[in-house]
């Protein structure tokens, strides 16, 4: 199945094809030129202009002057953009792992000697698919102290009642708790890959005796990780994006702070902030340049960390 | 692997105690996890619809009913009449129409190109194309704004630019995803050679055999495309934030966000609201369990 095309030889240099060849290339280039185009027009012009415009002061609407590295130096010294920055850590920080926690007990669970477990998979998944924005509404509603259904059970089980959405110390606790209803989807990504371990694994070591908590550590985490590494690069880039549970839940619009304390000023709703609400897009272009590079030293930090825990089949074989 | 040594005995003559402890542990202990689960996942929704059936006063007394004590079924007809509902609903629907057609047609046609066509270089930029799944669109969000409020959009929905029209959010969908040209090449790989070959032997073209031979077969990933682009349409927020800024464009994401900010929406009219919006995707979903599903599987088998 995953058998890769045979190499052809038969050419003497790579450079001078055949008449099928050339005729494959000019089809192949034609039938992916969709993909081309928008990758030039929506993906590399952008960032190099992105790039460009960061080093300009820029409304949108006069021409970009430009100001050399202005807008860094500015960028430095500005307690909003560190404000910002610390959020969205903060955010990712508690929301990734945890997801990946979620999904995986769920996923074990799932893999059990349970027959109903279609319903559950649904159930688990839904959420996942509903739109954001809707279920931040509903997190307005539900997480609110006097008429929520959270407060509700914290007092009757006779638990401290926080001000979810008003105090600054619990604003991104109640995002990284709308980001956890996606967690179904791993949920099931986990699941495929639970059921692709084989259980004669398992069979030979509950034969050499290993309990639970044994079998777990030694065959299902290590055969896990490359899905685990997949979770936690994907769910970095989405937690480091994080905006619109954050816009609905500081109610949106307004051009005040961004909820209590701005404690819900993520990065990307900071430069939407810049851009769109203070007409600085260049300053805007400076913090997305920041975001972008976050982003990939981020990416290849965690990457590279994996290299000592993630174990690919075959490796060791 | 491992290779597994055929001949042991598996450990079925465990004895009694045993038994009922393995029955506990993958029986009755999962399940409460599960069911515990599914009422954390559930209980929101819960909220939404519960308090989307309560009278205004009982929506906002202390402290909060868990049933209402009327059903008011009128809330669903007082909020679509309150918030300009069925405007909002069809601005979604016509971006959804659009941002739906063009996945399927980008994304069949790149992955043809990516999967049925050999040539040279193809999988170098393939995998360069499934990169670009790790770039974070933000990034570009401030400039692309600016490259579309330069665009002409010669007159369509009224505007000088593309900025308040719908084009920047349904004309980039006719680019290809690589998400979804991953999952339609992965498809197409595994339609036999032969197909494709017996075809051209009888003469036809690229662009014959592919839509002759290969988009029939696909119909499955075609549908798979549609339901995962029709949805993500459906819950953009970001772009239609940013480009719109006439209420008659509004989709419902922005719509709802905009009129809620601007009235007192009651929260029993805004939960209705929000029931009215997840609906569609929810019985699309009930529909089409089996291709949400699919497309999970193909998406996360490697990292």
């Amino acid at each position: 199945m995953t058998a890769a095309a045979p190499a052809a030889p038969r050419r003497s240099s790579r450079f001078a094809l055949g008449k099928v060849e050339r005729r494959n290339l000019r089809w192949g280039l034609l039938f992916i030129s969709p993909w081309l185009i928008g990758f030039l027009i929506f993906g590399i012009l952008p960032i190099l202009y992105t790039f460009y415009l960061s080093l300009t002061r820029y409304s949108g609407l006069a021409d970009p002057d430009f100001i050399g590295v202005q807008n860094y130096g500015r960028m430095v010294g500005d307690p909003l953009f560190w404000k910002a920055a610390s959020v969205t850590l903060y955010y990712t920080l508690l929301a990734v792992p945890l997801g990946v926690v979620v999904s995986m007990v769920l996923a074990m669970a799932m893999n059990q000697k349970v027959r109903e477990v279609t319903l559950y998979r649904a159930i688990f998944y839904l959420p996942s698919i509903l739109p954001v924005f809707a279920i931040s509404f509903v997190f307005v509603v539900f997480l609110n102290p006097g008429y929520g259904l959270v407060n509700w059970l914290l007092t009757a089980a006779g638990l401290p009642s926080p001000n979810w959405l008003g105090d600054p110390n619990y604003t991104v606790i109640s995002l990284v708790m709308i980001a956890q209803l996606g967690a179904g989807q791993w949920a099931l990504v986990f699941l495929a890959g639970l059921r692709g371990i084989p259980t004669e694994l398992y069979e030979s070591a509950e034969i050499d005796g290993a309990g639970a908590w044994r079998k777990f550590k030694s065959i299902t985490l290590p055969l896990m990780t490359p899905v685990i590494l997949y979770d936690i690069i994907i769910g970095l880039s989405f937690g480091l994006q994080v905006f619109t549970s954050a816009y609905i839940l500081t109610g949106g619009g307004s051009r005040g702070a961004a909820g209590p304390d701005n404690s819900l000023l993520t990065f990307v709703y900071y430069v939407y902030k810049q851009a769109f609400q203070f007409g600085a897009m260049g300053y805007a272009a400076t913090l997305s340049v920041v975001l972008f590079i976050a982003s990939l030293v981020l990416a290849g930090a965690v990457f590279r960390w994996a290299r000592g825990w993630v174990f690919y089949a075959g490796e060791e074989a | 692997m491992a290779t597994v040594e055929a001949a042991r005995p598996l450990a079925t003559t465990a004895p009694g105690g045993r038994r009922l402890q393995r029955f506990v542990t993958t029986s009755i202990l999962p399940r409460i996890v599960l069911i515990f689960g599914c009422l954390v996942f559930i209980a929101p929704f819960y909220w939404m619809v519960i308090t989307a059936l309560k009278s205004t006063a009982e929506s906002v007394a202390f402290p909060p009913t868990l049933i209402p004590q009327a059903w008011a079924w009128q809330n669903f007809i007082d909020a679509v009449n309150f918030i300009p509902f069925g405007l909002y609903a069809l601005n979604s629907l016509t971006i959804t129409l659009g941002a739906t057609i063009g996945a399927v047609l980008s994304n069949t046609l790149i992955a043809y190109g990516f999967s049925r066509i050999r040539w040279p270089g193809r999988n170098k930029i393939f995998y360069l194309c499934v990169a670009t799944i790790f770039l974070p669109y933000p990034v570009v969000l401030v400039a692309l704004f600016d490259i579309f409020s330069k665009l002409p959009s010669f007159g369509i929905q009224g505007g000088s630019s593309w900025v308040n029209t719908f084009l920047p959010l349904i004309v980039p969908a006719f680019f290809g995803n690589p998400f979804y040209i991953f999952l339609m090449r992965q498809f197409m790989m595994g339609i036999p050679r032969e197909l494709s070959d017996a075809a051209k032997v009888d003469g036809a073209s690229e662009l014959q055999s592919f839509w002759h031979v290969i988009l029939p077969l696909t119909k499955p990933a075609v549908t798979v495309i549609a339901i995962l682009a029709a949805v993500a349409a459906w819950n953009e927020f970001l772009l239609p934030l940013l480009y719109l800024q006439e209420n008659e464009k509004y989709p419902l994401a922005v719509g709802l966000a905009f009129f809620t900010s601007e009235h007192d929406v009651a929260f029993n009219l805004l939960m209705a609201a929000a029931t009215l919006i997840v609906l569609p995707v929810i019985v699309i979903f009930i529909l089409a369990q089996r291709y949400f599903i699919e497309g999970i599987t193909v998406g996360g088998v490697k990292g």
